[in-house]
């Protein structure tokens, strides 16, 4: 620790800090552009500038000045005003005046600093530095001439994304920020460039002149498009969500966000169902509530429990599945199931199926090993936590994979794709077995493209006991990790979304395995597996496979539009609040069941969604503990059984093969739909 | 004045054989094993007493930034990296060197490297000098074949590796550590420091970087004593310093003399004088361009040594005397060194970027008159908002041949904005239609 007067506020911060955190620490705030702690010192803006006592005779960048005890800091002498002055004139002069038709307007660091630091007029006469506009993509607008060149966007590209694909070419002057060969950014990241740019050269290309940011009414919120749960903030205007930025929340995406998640919104708005149809004569017809309860009551009418099942989708939040869940029992029916992929998950014990290392534990880890998982594209968020801690280690964290061969954006040795490779790491008969076993905290992460296979009880069977034989299991470590791409996936096992005594799986239940199948927003499976017998009733906010095959379609809400609890891949339980109404007829999902119950005379016994939140926990106490780390060591060896099924010789395939569509939400975006034609220009083609 | 025997470059004009023959016959590699056989402390002490003060510009002692590298070799190998990216305007005396007497600096560096504990070398050479670098390719080939340098240099049981790495042209490399990170293979652009290259250099191994002459004097004096080379020049300034003295005068040339030798007298002995006699002279750039400009009351009398410089506000820099004569557009003179630092600079932080486009501007615009002269104000004070604020000293280089202007030739810009008044045009710029 090393003690530092600022201003006269003697605080004490840990040696190796900069003077900038020492000046935080005492609560005086420095004005900065380049500067950004979660990247590397880059000291090139200036604008940081204090004077310290007994240090050259000049205002100091103190974000790149290391603390020493007993130093004595200025940052509001005469000196350091003049100098942040005159930094902030040199900033201004070849700015553009454009702040009335730029979209960082209103949220522009260099608009507030300047209030601060600027003049009401310039002296400067010349005319001003144009510079041409880059291609980024379809995410990154640019518009250079704001450039102030602070070089945050080069160094998260180069730091926190993984791809070098952003430079500054020229010097002096001259100097410009680009790509050099012009292409699209190749991160699932770059929306956070848009972030971290300080001025307006780098904004949202699907947001620009869509709004200002004081028009904007900001509700925090998580989202789910995939399983790592972020933390966000929506903004919405009218009954319009606008853009989603991410939240700063350290256990789970830091200050990041992935492109989907942050543009998929427009798809919010297009493909909805905003009204109810009832099929009649093969023909989908616009329905009252009334109308489409009566169609499935009449229906159900005499049929037995047993012949009635339910699948909940990978948006659904935890309340409309247990209200879903509930509603099936008081119609006798155990045929229930959240896996509608068919992974091979054993939800006998919660870390059987969890992220039980957390995210943030990843910091921790000193080797890893990916089975049948490519986390850039099922979690960016995570992939990039295990790139900070690969940047940590100096390289030092080796990272095995089972699977094909893939770009993580951090070294990673391809073992081979055989689920073989699972025993021969567990008899240590593979090379890196030694690695795994010679770490401290060493790690696994299963990806669903492991457990979807029909052999995925014995994969997971595999990867628990090499767990054990790596030494993963420790009363205060817990290496073995489970990656889900579904957001509801964790909290539908945690309410036990599955299929009772004599219940139907959800394998049970297609070709015809039931009469009538309630499908709360399950889209990502073939519905030609459904019999052609079973009437299918479809409640959920897009026009999807789902509702195509639909018989009674009844409108519910997507995740900005209902408050909601989802647990993430860690098993963090968190809480969503709509920052918008659903549009037209459609209404928030558990109320719709509610409702039903009712019309059915079957009425569930809530009638408010803290009554139900009351039942969510009573039925599982985790879902009490909010936003808690829900790290803990491993307490029981035994794992999954794998009952009579044996590992196949069939190679892993990751369960993502376009992270930028993977589901209702995002193939309805025409902004993801363009990154998927410029990303994976392969798939689309094979899409149509 | 300076001695024949005294003299350390005793072949700077090429006259003699250039090999490694004819560098021994001068006396180069004569006892070198001895010398690394004082050991390294010894070395640095030497070099110390000797009062040596760094050849590149900035006059820091050398032998003290030689015993800032750590004593013992930790688990980074130690670097020598020698700075011969001689792009100063005005200043050719490196470049003599490494053509003529090549071997003085490949001994030096191997003296060095040894006193730092450097297995390795690598000398960063101006990408324009591309038949020096051929010529200093040369020596260090001889070198190694003889056995002086490569395992075991001289028999002294020491392993030292020399590099010849050519630059690719740029100004801003001739700073240490943008030079690092060019070597590295990156953009040359200067580090913030701390950490200073001793601590964390060049691959992120404790580095020194010092420039040709101060390593290839380093030899000469170890042979012939720190007291010999002490007593030449004057207290804190002590040695020989090889001047380039060139513009008007009537023999522009490379020439090595005591430092505190009055400047008249350098200009009048060794370059023929100011063309048109003394009283034709107007000012004099006594350091290279990044110094500021003196004027002729100035010069009458003051000595060429870092601090008799620095009390007139000036420097010695790379001690390239730029003399300019009453013909001089003084002005543009000084405009034509602010498009250079523009065009130079890298462009990594706010002022240096912004500040030397802006002062190129109304630079040019006051070489035409075309301004007000409360411009002259704002310009002094541009210069002072770039100066000191910048990562490395390219913005102070930037700032101070217009403040020295300022200092010393107000009146004429001032009568030059008059005269542009006077002839009935606008000063300030038209603004566009934009703004």
């Amino acid at each position: 620790m090393a003690k530092v007067t600022v201003d006269g506020i003697t605080v004490e911060v840990p040696a190796g800090s900069n003077v900038l955190q020492a000046c935080e620490a005492a609560g005086k705030e420095i004005p900065r552009f380049c500067y950004h702690d979660r990247l590397s010192v880059a000291g090139n803006c200036r604008m940081c500038l204090v004077e310290i006592e007994k240090a050259p005779p000049k205002p100091i960048s103190s974000c790149s000045y290391p603390v020493a005890d007993g130093m004595v800091v200025h940052t509001d002498s005469p000196m350091v005003r003049k100098a942040r002055r005159g930094v902030m004139e040199f900033l201004l002069i070849n700015h553009p005046l454009d702040c009335p038709i730029c979209d960082q307007g209103g949220e522009c660091d260099l608009q507030d600093q300047a209030v601060g630091y600027g003049v009401d007029h310039s002296r400067y006469a010349e005319n001003k530095r144009a510079v041409k506009d880059k291609y980024l993509g379809p995410l990154v607008k640019t518009v250079m001439t704001r450039c102030i060149h602070c070089t945050r966007c080069i160094r998260f590209a180069a730091e926190i994304a993984g791809v070098e694909e952003l430079g500054a070419t020229s010097r002096g002057e001259g100097m410009e920020v680009g790509t050099y060969v012009e292409k699209a950014l190749s991160s699932e990241l770059s929306g956070c460039l848009i972030d971290i740019c300080p001025v307006g050269a780098l904004t949202s290309k699907p947001y620009a002149f869509v709004a200002r940011p004081w028009e904007l009414r900001k509700t925090d919120s998580v989202d789910v498009l995939d399983a790592v749960g972020a933390s966000i903030r929506i903004d919405a205007r009218g009954p319009e969500v606008l853009r989603i930025l991410p939240r700063i929340n350290d256990d789970v995406n830091e200050e990041w966000l992935g492109d989907k998640s942050r543009f998929a919104i427009d798809g919010l708005k297009r493909r909805r169902l905003d009204a109810c149809w009832v099929r009649r004569d093969g023909q989908l017809h616009r329905a009252t509530w009334a109308e489409a309860f009566d169609a499935i009551a009449t229906r159900l009418d005499g049929m037995r429990g047993e012949r009635i099942g339910a699948i909940a989708g990978n948006l659904a939040d935890a309340e409309s599945m247990l209200a879903l869940k509930d509603l099936m029992a008081t119609l006798g029916s155990a045929n229930l199931d959240c896996r509608q992929d068919g992974s091979a998950i054993d939800a006998s014990r919660r870390d059987f199926y969890t992220f039980n290392t957390s995210i943030a534990g990843i910091e921790e880890a000193d080797a890893v090993l990916l089975i049948g998982s490519n986390p850039r594209r099922e979690a960016p968020l995570i992939n990039a936590r295990l790139r900070k801690r690969w940047l940590q280690t100096n390289g030092a964290l080796k990272i095995g994979a089972i699977g094909p061969q893939a770009d993580l954006t951090y070294p990673v040795q391809t073992l081979g794709d055989s689920p073989a490779l699972l025993t021969a790491l567990r008899d240590g008969a593979q090379p890196f077995a030694e690695v795994l076993r010679k770490a401290a905290k060493p790690m696994l992460i299963v990806g669903q493209g492991a457990l979807l296979r029909p052999d995925g009880a014995a994969v997971l069977a595999a990867a628990w006991q090499l767990a054990q034989a790596s030494g993963m299991l420790g009363a205060e470590w817990h290496g073995f990790n489970v990656l889900h791409t579904a957001a509801a996936r964790v909290a539908a096992l945690d309410l036990g979304f599955l299929p009772g005594p004599r219940g139907r799986t959800f394998a049970g239940m297609m070709s015809g395995g039931v009469d009538l199948l309630w499908l709360l927003g399950a889209d990502e499976f073939d519905t030609g597996r459904i019999g052609r017998e079973t009437f299918v009733v479809y409640q959920g906010h897009h026009g999807d496979r789902g509702a195509a095959r639909a018989d009674v379609i009844l409108p519910g809400a997507a995740y900005t539009e209902k408050n909601g609890t989802y647990v993430n891949t860690e098993g963090r339980v968190q809480r969503g609040f709509a920052a918008v109404a659903p549009p037209g007829e459609a209404r928030a999902d558990w109320t719709i069941l509610r409702a039903f119950s009712e019309r059915l005379g079957r009425r569930l016994p809530y009638d408010g969604i803290e009554a139900l939140r009351a039942r969510m926990e009573q039925l599982n106490p985790v879902f009490a503990r909010l936003d808690v780390s829900p790290r803990f060591g491993a307490t029981d060896p035994t794992g999954p059984e794998a009952g009579d099924i044996a590992l196949s010789d069939t190679g892993f395939v990751y369960a993502v093969a376009n992270y930028y569509q993977t589901d209702p939400i995002s193939r309805a975006s025409p902004t993801m739909t363009q990154c998927t034609e410029i990303y994976r220009p392969t798939l689309a083609v094979a899409a149509e | 004045m300076l001695s024949d025997k005294d003299r350390i470059f005793t072949n700077l004009y090429g006259l003699h054989d250039v090999g490694l023959k004819g560098a021994q016959g001068r006396g180069d590699w004569d006892g070198t094993a001895a010398i690394l056989a004082r050991g390294p402390e010894a070395i640095v002490e030497e070099m110390k007493s000797s009062g040596l003060r760094g050849r590149g510009g900035a006059g820091f002692p050398t032998g003290m930034k030689w015993s800032f590298m750590p004593k013992q070799v930790g688990e980074r190998p130690h670097y020598l990296v020698i700075n011969a990216d001689e792009s100063e305007p005005g200043t050719c005396k490196d470049r003599d060197i490494l053509r003529h007497d090549p071997h003085k600096l490949v001994e030096g560096a191997l003296i060095a490297s040894f006193a730092m504990r450097a297995h390795a070398c690598y000398i960063y050479v101006r990408g324009e000098f591309y038949n020096e670098a051929r010529a200093l390719q040369r020596a260090v080939d001889e070198a190694y074949a003889a056995g002086l340098i490569g395992r075991n240099a001289c028999g002294s049981g020491w392993d030292f590796d020399l590099y010849v790495h050519r630059g690719a042209g740029a100004y801003i490399c001739g700073e240490e550590t943008a030079m690092l990170e060019s070597l590295e293979g990156k953009k040359g652009m200067p580090r913030l420091k701390p950490p200073f290259p001793a601590a964390v250099g060049l691959y992120g191994c404790p580095t020194t970087v010092n420039n040709v002459e101060s390593i290839a004097v380093a030899p000469t004096i170890l042979r012939r004593g720190a007291a010999w080379f002490s007593a030449l020049g004057r207290p804190k300034n002590s040695g020989t310093k090889l001047f380039c003295i060139s513009g008007h005068v009537n023999k522009p040339c490379n020439v090595e003399e005591e430092l505190g030798i009055p400047m008249r007298e350098l200009i009048d002995r060794y370059a023929g004088g100011v063309r048109g006699g003394w009283d034709n002279l107007l000012a004099v750039i006594p350091g290279g361009a990044s110094v500021p400009v003196l004027p002729k009351s100035t010069c009458d009398t003051v000595l060429m040594d870092f601090d008799s410089l620095r009390e007139v506000r000036s420097g010695l820099g790379t001690a390239a005397v730029i003399v300019m004569d009453r013909s001089t557009d003084i002005i543009q003179a000084i405009a034509r060194l602010s498009q250079f630092y523009k065009h130079e600079s890298c462009g990594q932080c706010t002022p240096c970027r912004e500040g030397t486009g802006w002062m190129l501007r109304v630079m040019n615009r006051m070489v035409q008159g075309r301004a007000e002269p409360d411009e002259i104000d704002t310009l002094e004070e541009v210069t002072r908002q770039v100066e000191g604020h910048t990562i490395c000293a390219l913005g102070d280089a930037a700032a101070w041949p217009i403040q020295g202007l300022i200092r010393h030739f107000r009146p004429v810009m001032e009568e030059r904005i008059a005269q542009y008044k006077s002839s009935g045009r606008t000063a300030r710029p038209l603004p566009l239609a934009a703004e």
